[in-house]
């Protein structure tokens, strides 16, 4: 199958919907990856993952002493280590929260400096949330990391280095890596593909590391690759980023057809959502993923190339995740960027950095201006799964009213998993949410705004859907409760 | 510290270059060549029925949203769609004041009562002509003018409709058969060529093929209207009349059937209508050839010799059923 594609350089695509916003990529994919200076304070949120927030103690150790960082606390009749508490000095790289449960993922200090304590901060989405606020020791040296050869660990040893190192997901969902690359004997995979569609439009920072990092994201993918047992990978690329495609294509070159594993590299369409796990399996391999089953069950796993470059530092350089590159762009901000910044980075050290916001901004999205979320303030903090933040001026955005379904159907031609936005924005407007069950949103929904987007009545469609789901979680509550 | 300039709203952040007012609008512009032909065709008094119609359905539309104490939504064009519509398909020799009536149902009843744009069940321009057919038969279906083809425009101004009435190719064809047809406007090319041009007896916008083509083709272009509804009206009013139509079986006239009474205009520009024709493309199919069909059995068996009017607003209805029946094909449907 690989040796299919792997024969025609041809762009493929998904067959279904899809929109084509202006890309302006232009502003920033050509600008290397920068490192922001430390700022003097960050705010690390106990829940950046898919899971249960971090806790902020570990079972007590006693093989080893613990470090001046970490301190005891007692927990109702277990002996728990406190990881750290108020002005305690951590240095960048310190475990400061541990995954709690069943999936979670670790929390690191981002600088080295002083706990100030447990506040709440802004999320970008949660609104308050509590955090772990530190302030900058600028004594501090800067942690070195040194690269070993992975290929000597075991299986497991390279699942728990990524635990370790708190790595969720990049593609937008956070979900814990390790959980995700840690599945079960019976599951069959075959194909690991690795997303670097960013078909966001502005978003540039898979593109940088694709381009500065093709060898770790080649590395990274390796592991992967040994973790699960499997020996092809298929690297989606929208066409627009031929330097990306160039890049890899070079390293893989360079590797040889002797190696263990086989990789292509296959240039996409530029079609928003093509980054999108359901379209990119479908425009590589051309499997569909049934609705609301994993895409295991076609024996495939997506992974982010981003998260594909953390998991090797996490496992060469055993470098906890706890800085990433963003794009700083649009055409509110004096200077656009790629940054490199620690996590839990304030906007407003960005917007300092970069030379202040323009007087015409309207909006701050955090994430894609598709599918990120628009903030009100420049105390929110980045997150591990902040893939870029954009100050958008009036003329980049749409802030019209909106009008009545015009029953046009754009939205219908627009949505890329062939769902029904029109008639479900109606019944959520005639107080009928409830009854959109039948449309397949639960399942197939992921919120793209394709159809919004489309829309020229410039309906909500995306809030009216979400507005869906929630009286359709409601119903199945209440329902559950009368058994 | 939350700024209050600042916008904050779910996702999507942009939207596409488009709105309903700008399709609306286009719509309109599509509309305005077969106006600007008609004052050539029958005269001037063509652009004063199609400005009281417009006015009325414009204002009509104002005075009800108000009444109702909905936010007054005249600008989005769409009551300039149905008042040019209107005018499109009303005789050009009826008194000026004809369209007001047929506005006030179109707008009032037809649509603001029925919860404004995108809620209204039947095509409102059509509901505005059956209700005059209905109260105003003997104007609505007498007062045809003989083309004018010179260019004395304001010809038909101010005289009285008996004197000048004529009738049109179809109500011929109706009554008298083919050999009348050829003999009162002479040989079937010359036919042909007055209804590709529009120089012929009928209804306001309606006359000319090639005016309403362009604006139809525009839309398809600008991928406002798709190809499935006017394609399955015109194809299946062409072919069920070349089975149908003629003495005996496959001997019908299918040019002359589609070139004339009003089917062009119908499959471009009523038929198409979003808020009363399906999404799919299954169900736009089977609306137009629905049309196509109904048409052909009233011109055959019923008493009008047009009939796409009512077939549009008998298959109108049926709308909602057939965007039930016909979903569109889920993305997860194509899994193994």
């Amino acid at each position: 199958m690989v040796a299919e594609i792997t024969a025609g350089n041809t762009v493929t695509t998904f067959p279904k919907g899809g929109v084509h916003p202006e890309g302006n990529k232009h502003l920033t994919d050509d600008l290397p990856i920068e490192r922001l200076p430390s700022p003097q304070k960050v705010c690390l949120f106990l829940k950046q993952h898919v899971g249960d927030p971090c806790r902020l103690a570990i079972k007590k150790r006693t093989d080893k002493q613990p470090s001046d960082a970490l301190l005891f606390g007692r927990h109702s009749g277990r002996i728990y280590q406190q990881l750290v508490v108020k002005k305690d000095r951590v240095m960048e790289g310190d475990l400061i929260g541990c995954i709690p449960g069943a999936l979670g993922a670790n929390l690191h200090a981002s600088i080295s400096g002083y706990v100030q304590g447990i506040a709440d901060g802004l999320h970008p989405l949660m609104g308050k949330s509590p955090a772990v606020v530190i302030t900058i020791d600028p004594e501090a040296k800067p942690t070195s990391y040194s690269p070993v050869d992975w290929r000597r660990f075991s299986r497991q040893d390279l699942l728990n280095r990524i635990r370790n190192a708190g790595i969720v997901g990049l593609g937008g969902a956070g979900f814990p890596a390790h959980a995700k690359l840690d599945v079960k004997p019976d599951v069959h995979l075959d194909t690991l593909i690795l997303n670097g569609a960013e078909c966001e439009p502005y978003l540039t920072c898979d593109h940088r590391i694709m381009v500065e990092h093709a060898s770790d994201v080649i590395e990274g993918a390796k592991i992967i690759l040994r973790i699960l047992g499997i020996q092809d990978c298929i690297i989606g690329i929208e066409n627009n980023k031929p330097k990306a495609i160039e890049a890899l294509r070079k390293i893989i070159d360079q590797n040889g057809t002797a190696s263990e594993f086989k990789f292509v590299v296959k240039p996409l369409a530029v079609k928003y959502p093509q980054g999108s796990a359901d379209q990119i399996i479908k425009s590589v391999t051309g499997r569909i993923r049934p609705s609301g089953k994993r895409s295991s069950s076609i024996s495939v796993m997506v992974q982010n190339v981003y998260t594909t470059k953390t998991i090797h530092d996490a496992v060469v350089l055993e470098k906890p995740f706890y800085e990433r590159v963003i794009t700083v762009s649009g055409r509110g901000i004096a200077k656009q960027a790629n940054l490199l910044v620690p996590i839990g980075t304030q906007l407003s050290d960005i917007v300092t950095y970069l030379g202040g916001t323009s007087a015409d901004l309207a909006k701050i999205v955090v994430g894609g201006p598709m599918m990120g979320y628009a903030v009100s303030s420049l105390d929110v903090p980045i997150t591990k799964t902040t893939s870029g933040v954009l100050f958008l001026t009036h003329d980049e955005i749409d802030a019209q009213t909106y009008g009545p379904c015009i029953r046009c159907g754009f939205c219908l031609d627009a949505c890329p998993m062939g769902l029904e936005p029109n008639q479900i924005s109606i019944y959520v407007e005639a107080g009928r949410g409830v009854e959109t069950a039948p449309f397949g949103l639960v399942d197939d929904c992921f919120e793209c705004g394709s159809c919004a987007y489309a829309c020229p009545a410039k309906r909500p469609l995306v809030q009216f859907i979400r507005l869906a789901k929630i009286r359709i979680r409601e119903a199945e509550k209440k329902k559950e409760k009368q058994k | 510290m939350t700024r209050t300039d600042l916008i904050v709203s779910v996702s999507p952040h942009i939207r596409q270059n488009m709105t309903t007012t700008a399709i609306m609008w286009t719509v309109v512009a599509c509309l305005i060549p077969p106006l600007i032909l008609s004052i050539f065709i029958f005269g001037f008094q063509t652009l004063i029925i199609a400005l009281i119609s417009v006015a009325s359905c414009v204002g009509a539309e104002a005075i009800s949203q108000k009444l109702l104490k909905r936010p007054v939504q005249i600008r989005d064009g769409s009551a300039v769609i149905t008042g040019l519509l209107l005018a499109y398909v009303i005789p050009p020799g009826v008194p000026v004041w004809m369209p007001i009536p047929g506005a006030i149902m179109s707008i009032c009843v037809t649509k603001v009562i029925m919860g404004g744009l995108g809620f209204n069940i039947f095509n409102p321009a059509l509901i505005g002509r059956a209700f005059l057919v209905a109260t105003y038969p003997v104007a609505m279906t007498t007062a045809w003018l003989v083309p004018i083809r010179d260019a004395s425009i304001f010809r038909y101004m101010g005289s009285s409709v008996d004197a000048i009435s004529s009738a049109t190719p179809l109500m011929v064809l109706k009554h008298d058969g083919m050999a009348a047809v050829i003999e009162k406007f002479g040989s079937l090319s010359t036919l042909y060529s007055d209804f590709f041009f529009g120089f012929r007896p009928g209804c306001i916008g309606e006359t000319s093929v090639i005016v309403i083509l362009i604006g139809g083709v525009y839309l398809m272009y600008r991928r406002f209207i798709t190809w499935h509804i006017p394609v399955s009206v015109i194809g299946s009013i062409g072919l069920l009349t070349w089975v149908f139509g003629g003495e005996t079986l496959l001997n019908g006239n299918p040019l002359l059937a589609v070139l004339s009474g009003g089917v062009m205009l119908g499959a471009f520009f009523m038929a198409t209508d979003y808020v009363t024709s399906p999404n799919q493309k299954t169900g736009k199919l089977i609306f137009g050839a629905g049309v196509g069909a109904l048409t052909v059995l009233i011109r055959l068996k019923g008493g009008y010799p047009e009939g796409i009017c009512y077939a549009i607003l008998l298959m109108n209805p049926l709308t909602p059923a057939l965007d039930q029946w016909f979903r569109p094909k889920r993305f997860s449907a194509g899994a193994k």
